[in-house]
């Protein structure tokens, strides 16, 4: 057997080309082409009333300048509503040029396309657009209310209403012992790749084809819409996602409306057109996602049981609703983490602002689920004065328990059924990992000091791997070269190496002979893209499948060429060969010549495969009727429900007695994805969940003021963590194979930032002492909440481990 | 409007990777912009063109800067090291080589910023302790990794350098 | 975010750049590091028609130590004066304020000078300018003016500097014998700009407090001297609780709200500093006294 492949920690393929320059990201591509810029609205809420270009006609490489009106047919109607549902009773979509009316400052109403960005600017600099301002919807207080509506025909600015439950939550909270009412809010962040979007289009005259390129997580997505919206054949449409610097959910939104400008630009121009989003556009016209404000009713027994959860929010989802209410409809199933809820009622509101849109943010929804959950099971705890640890253990959901139907509709639709996991064994290796029953004693020790510290946990599961499919498809070369493409996209996963490791280990090849190529409609055009956690479930599998079809197919071959039984064969190193005569043997490449009946030798290998090489079977035709030519497989996977991935977080704060500043001193996590394909890649993403995760914790958040202006649109006033502000994670894992697939995975992409936010927000609490009810946290405002707790306007924690130690040092 | 509507070009000499090159560009050509269309050496990335995320840093005159903070003209005088120069497949560089070997990267996109800025500092620190390495690298974002993975490139980094100075070329 | 166009001029020396500004200072800019220029330029928050490059002048990249003071040229990139010996031997608190300018990548290309010429309140180099009663060093056509940092800092990113005149250099005057200093500020993140921020100032003689002066960052106005000698002086400097200044900084100071902190919150913090930074300094100048003690041979 060749080297152990999958399960193993191998380098990535892809970076040797990455750290020495070689990288292809969106703005690498189309040296030359035209630059688009846009004049972006500066009003949250405005009525268009002239657009003067007069003004800008003069500057030297301006090639076009377009608005809403000089867009034809579909181009001009409103972008699509990309997932409908019925909850969604009053759903809107920008044009991909404002008409008539702008809802958020950062809207494009004007397209401009010149020599390079540098003119480009300089026109938009000069186009005179005058506004009549309308009163702004900011922030969800201001929605709620609907005294001021973002859409005049979507009364109290609510675009969506569900409600889900299971059980009679009414009854089971009227008969609870015990029953706590929390407010919980999170704010606003953003994905913020260090790329922003890009979009670069090639008009073909002479084929009358169109070839995109975007900085994109989904090709099939983009290439179907654009074709819609230029009524173009799908056959004449191609996109290709190049190398991407990263997305974290908001380059699955599309198509943007670049996605369908700069297309239809270099269609009308006969010219290549780019668009590179710079950072301030990313700011303003991409997508946001976390703000939610949650109300939570909890019934409980005396030992912490949960009997009802009953909870309601309310769901910023921006001035327009184009990806639908994924977000909170995850936020709602996803909230319920490894607990047992007994009855439970979620119905929440999505609301309208006149702000940027809102689609899914790596956790998607979770974040705010689980800080949601996981505060209130650390108010339960400290109701009953018990361990917080305890009483999550006691509402866990048991593996023998699994699979766990929750009685709800998840996001894909289907059932909310957890397929497995094993949550004691997670939070016992967690709580050894951070040390949870010394840490009293450390506080004491630190205390002694001066210093307050406090201890987070937080767990969370994660429906991972949505359908509907992925395809994977394998071609291997007369030179042994394995081909492997699917459709859905990279941003960083390292897809290249790790689907490169499953057919290494399926196929029997050295990894080093296997080539894979994602996001490319020419290469698979059947796909749905890289989001929620999916593509090494949904990706995986299908290419696994498809590789044992193309085994299947290889070793059907060399046995007629060996003439022995197939099951006598065996692949190694790329050779098939007789099982235990490996000196019957014929390489893959061999195998691949002969899969494909030649009439001209085109190379010395291709020779065997030609008519009079004496090789043919005269009684068959030299295509078999059920054969096709070529050493391929294709295959499909599709689920019939999400796979199940979870983990728990702990960390250790400390937090300045004058200054309030927070300082994470360690952070640990427990993390189950089932199988792992390369567990250095888990780790990685694992990390970089948990350092967004950090960001939103106690960095990041958009400050919009009440005009709708977004006050911090630039990386100097919104702050992403730099290496300085992100802990050491110190991580463990647990691997409890999905039953759902053939490789037993579950999906690691999100994971890490999911429970952050409850943790810290745990962490502090435990340091402080009292409650803390609103994240992100800055110095500012714990310094404040320790203020409004000193005047006591804000209680303190009923049974607070560190204020029992300090009251008995007293 | 005052301003020009046609712009002068200026003809800008610099010297990139040791290799002394020439194009025509207007006095307002960032040097990022400049190295990326102008001379086509694509290595070197815009992720932000404030300065803040440190993605776009070269080597002047083996000093780390930013190339969306200085402008093509104004560079002329010096000699400009980018992620190219730094290193090729076959041949990489001892930052480039630790950050295969440590996962220090995912997307990419921030890289080239974090190779020169660590090729610079272990010039002047050739043996940081973890603390200083993860200093080293605090003016740089990286959206990806969450930084752990790239200060373990940073101290093996060092040690690759070690290990070729001593001749025991891995 | 590309800047506009604007028209560049390269002088080679003080003398030609002053004659460039005097033509197009009313219309331009005067770029040396440009690490808080372009930026603004790249947002087209600015858009100077002429941009006067000086980082051809010859002669302005020196720094300079006489008995009096350290002079910092207008092409000396701050990382060049943090790594200085001899201006870290003459005037430790240049470098203690430095390693908190922005990142170090930043400090290698900006310039001393330049962020002082910036005027940002926001700013650690003008807070030291002030601490140490610096002059700015202004040439124009019409000759050179030494401008007291009194007279220099106006407001927000204003200064008295005419539009005809290029700093070409700043002096920061040394401190008394045996003073020690100190800088502090905390930042939202590693390398911000600060949310409060102060340098300390304390001479410390036959352990008795003499003199002891303040000033901040991000807190003021205009950058400016604190002086706290008056609550203080005479005092026994082992053991003194430098809270005693807190009520004399809270009133010299008017912090301002932000979205990265309230004014109130400033004002705790530069108190919180100040005590923190008056402490560093006078351990530093009580052990300066020893050290120049052990020096001349004297036994404790």
């Amino acid at each position: 057997m060749t080297t152990k492949m999958f399960g193993a920690p191998i380098r990535r393929k892809e970076d040797p080309r990455l750290v020495t320059g070689g990288g292809r990201y969106l703005d690498d591509l189309g040296h030359g082409a035209l630059a688009a810029a846009f004049v972006r609205s500066p009003h949250a809420h405005a009525r268009i009333v002239d657009i003067d270009v007069s003004g800008a006609l003069e500057v030297d490489g301006l090639v076009a300048i377009y608005t809403h009106e000089d867009l034809p047919g579909r181009v001009g109607e409103p972008l699509p509503l990309l997932i409908p549902h019925p909850a969604l009773t009053h759903g809107r979509t920008p044009y991909a040029l404002a008409k008539d009316e702008v809802n958020h400052v950062g809207e494009p109403v004007v397209m401009v396309v010149a020599r390079d960005r540098y003119l480009a600017e300089d026109v938009c600099q000069r186009i005179r657009v005058d506004y009549e301002p309308l009163a702004p919807v900011v922030g969800i207080e201001r929605a709620r209310d609907g005294a001021e509506l973002v859409h005049p025909d979507v009364p109290g600015n609510v675009a969506a209403h569900l409600v889900q439950q299971n059980g009679d939550v009414e009854e089971a909270l009227a008969g609870a012992p015990h029953v706590l009412d929390l407010d919980l809010s999170i704010e606003r962040s953003a994905c913020m790749p260090m790329e922003g979007k890009g979009v670069l289009a090639r008009w073909d005259p002479e084929k009358a084809e169109l070839r995109i390129f975007s900085s994109t997580q989904t090709s099939t997505g983009v290439r179907a819409a654009v074709a819609a919206k230029l009524d173009l054949p799908l056959a004449k449409v191609e996109c290709i996602a190049p190398d991407v610097g990263g997305g974290f959910g908001v380059k699955i939104m599309h198509p943007w409306p670049e996605e369908i400008l700069v297309p239809w630009a270099a269609k009308t121009l006969g010219q290549q057109v780019k668009w590179t989003e710079d950072r301030r556009e990313h700011f303003i016209s991409s997508a946001h996602e976390r703000g939610q404000l949650h109300q939570v009713r909890v019934g409980f027994d005396d030992d912490g049981r949960l009997l009802g959860l009953d909870v309601k929010f309310w769901h910023d989802n921006g001035a327009y609703t184009p990806y639908g209410i994924i977000v909170p409809i995850i936020t709602s199933t996803q909230l319920l983490g490894p607990y047992k809820p007994g009855a439970y009622r979620c119905e929440f509101w999505s609301l309208y602002t006149n702000t940027v849109l809102v689609t899914p943010y790596r956790g998607a929804g979770r974040p705010q689920g689980c800080f949601a959950m996981e505060r209130t099971m650390d108010a339960i705890a400290d109701y009953l004065g018990l361990d917080r640890a305890e009483v999550r253990s006691r509402n866990f959901i048991l593996p023998e328990e699994m699979p766990w139907d929750h009685g709800l509709l998840f996001q894909d639709g289907r059932p909310l059924r957890y397929d497995s996991g094993d949550f004691p064994a997670s939070l016992a290796k967690l709580k050894a990992l951070v040390g949870w029953d010394d840490f009293a004693a450390y506080r004491a020790e630190a205390q002694a000091q001066g210093r307050k510290v406090g201890l987070g946990i937080g767990c969370y599961v994660e429906g991972t791997g949505v359908g509907p499919y992925e395809g994977g498809h394998i071609q291997i070369e007369t030179s042994g070269r394995v081909n492997v493409s699917t459709g859905l996209t990279s941003q960083g996963q390292g897809h290249e190496t790790s689907f490169a490791q499953i057919v290494a280990e399926e196929l029997g090849v050295p990894i080093e002979d296997v080539f894979v190529t994602t996001g490319d409609t020419r290469r698979m055009p059947y796909a749905v893209g890289t989001f929620a956690s999916r593509a090494a479930v949904m990706s995986g599998n299908a290419i696994a499948l498809a590789t044992r079809n193309v085994k299947a197919k290889a070793l059907r071959i060399a046995a007629d060429a060996l003439e022995v039984a197939v099951e006598d064969l065996e692949i190694v190193d790329g050779v098939v060969q007789v099982k235990g005569a490996p000196g019957t043997q014929m390489s893959l490449g061999t195998v691949s010549v002969l899969s494909n009946p030649l009439r001209y030798a085109f190379d010395e290998a291709a020779k065997a495969a030609t008519q009079f090489a004496g090789t043919t079977d005269l009684s068959k035709p030299p295509v078999a009727d059920d054969d096709e030519p070529g050493l391929e497989g294709k295959d499909f996977y599709s689920p019939t429900q999400a796979t199940f991935a979870n983990g728990m977080h702990a960390a250790i704060v400390e937090t300045d007695p004058v200054t309030a500043e927070i300082r994470i001193l360690r952070y640990c996590v427990v993390h189950d994805c089932g199988t792992m394909i390369n567990p250095m890649i888990v780790e990685g993403q694992v990390h970089g969940g948990v350092a967004q995760g950090v960001g939103g914790a106690l960095y990041e958040r958009m400050v919009y003021d009440e005009s709708g202006q977004l006050l911090n649109a630039s990386f100097m006033d919104f702050l992403m963590p730099y290496a300085s502000e992100v802990p050491f994670i110190e991580t463990d894992h647990l691997e409890t194979p999905s039953p759902l697939n053939p490789l037993g995975i579950k999906g690691a992409g999100e994971a890490g930032c999911i429970p952050v936010t409850a943790v810290i927000a745990s962490a502090i609490e435990d340091a402080e002492g009292f409650p803390i009810t609103s994240m992100p946290i800055s110095p500012v405002e714990l310094w404040e909440l320790r203020a409004r707790h000193a005047r006591g306007e804000l209680p303190s924690l009923a049974h607070h481990a560190a204020y029992r130690t300090s009251e008995e040092n007293q | 409007m005052s301003e020009p509507t046609t712009e002068e070009l200026l003809d800008i000499t610099l010297t990139v990777n040791g290799v002394r090159r020439q194009a025509q560009a207007p006095a307002r050509r960032l040097l990022s912009d400049f190295l990326r269309h102008d001379l086509q050496l694509t290595g070197t990335h815009v992720g932000c063109e404030h300065g803040v995320c440190g993605a776009c840093t070269v080597l002047v005159d083996g000093a780390p800067m930013r190339s969306c903070l200085m402008f093509a003209v104004t560079a002329q005088a010096h000699a400009i090291t980018t992620v190219e120069g730094l290193g090729t497949i076959e041949a990489m560089g001892p930052v480039q080589q630790a950050f295969t070997e440590c996962h220090g990267l995912q997307c990419g996109f921030c890289t080239p910023g974090f190779l020169t800025t660590i090729t610079a500092y272990l010039e002047e620190n050739p043996e940081p302790t973890e603390h200083e390495a993860r200093e080293a690298i605090s003016g740089n974002l990286c959206r990806c990794t969450g930084y752990q993975n790239i200060v373990k490139s940073v101290l093996r980094a060092a040690e690759i350098r070690r290990e070729r100075a001593a001749g025991t070329r891995p | 975010m590309k800047p506009a166009p604007f028209v560049h001029h390269a002088p080679r020396s003080v003398e030609e750049a002053a004659a460039t500004l005097a033509q197009v200072g009313h219309d331009g800019k005067v770029l040396a590091g440009g690490q808080s220029l372009i930026p603004i330029l790249n947002m087209r928050l600015a858009s100077p028609a002429h941009l006067v490059d000086i980082n051809q002048v010859a002669g302005l990249a020196e720094v300079t130590l006489t008995p009096e003071a350290v002079r910092v040229g207008a092409l000396v990139r701050h990382a060049r004066l943090e790594h200085h010996p001899e201006a870290y031997a003459a005037l430790p608190l240049l470098r203690q304020a430095l390693t908190h300018v922005a990142h170090p990548v930043i400090r290698n290309r900006g310039t001393t000078v330049g962020s002082i010429a910036h005027a940002d309140a926001a700013g650690e180099m003008p807070a030291v300018l002030a601490l140490t009663g610096g002059v700015v060093e202004a040439v124009s056509t019409a000759g050179t003016r030494d401008i007291d940092a009194t007279d220099f800092f106006l407001g927000a990113l204003e200064t008295s500097l005419a539009e005809d005149e290029l700093v070409v250099a700043v002096r920061f005057p040394r401190f008394a014998t045996g003073t020690g200093t100190a800088f502090l500020e905390r930042a939202r993140r590693h390398g911000d700009y600060a949310m409060a921020g102060v340098a300390a100032a304390v001479q410390v003689v036959d352990g008795a407090v003499r003199d002891a002066r303040l000033s901040f960052v991000s807190v003021t106005d205009v950058p400016r001297v604190v002086d706290v000698t008056d609550q203080v002086r005479g005092h026994e400097a082992d053991g003194l609780d430098w809270r005693a200044v807190a009520p004399t900084v809270r009133d010299q100071i008017e912090p301002e709200g932000d979205i990265h902190a309230t004014a109130e919150y400033r004002a705790m913090l530069a108190i919180e500093l100040a005590r923190l930074a008056l402490d560093e300094a006078t351990a530093k100048s009580v052990a300066a006294q020893y050290d120049s003690a052990a020096e001349r041979g004297i036994a404790r």
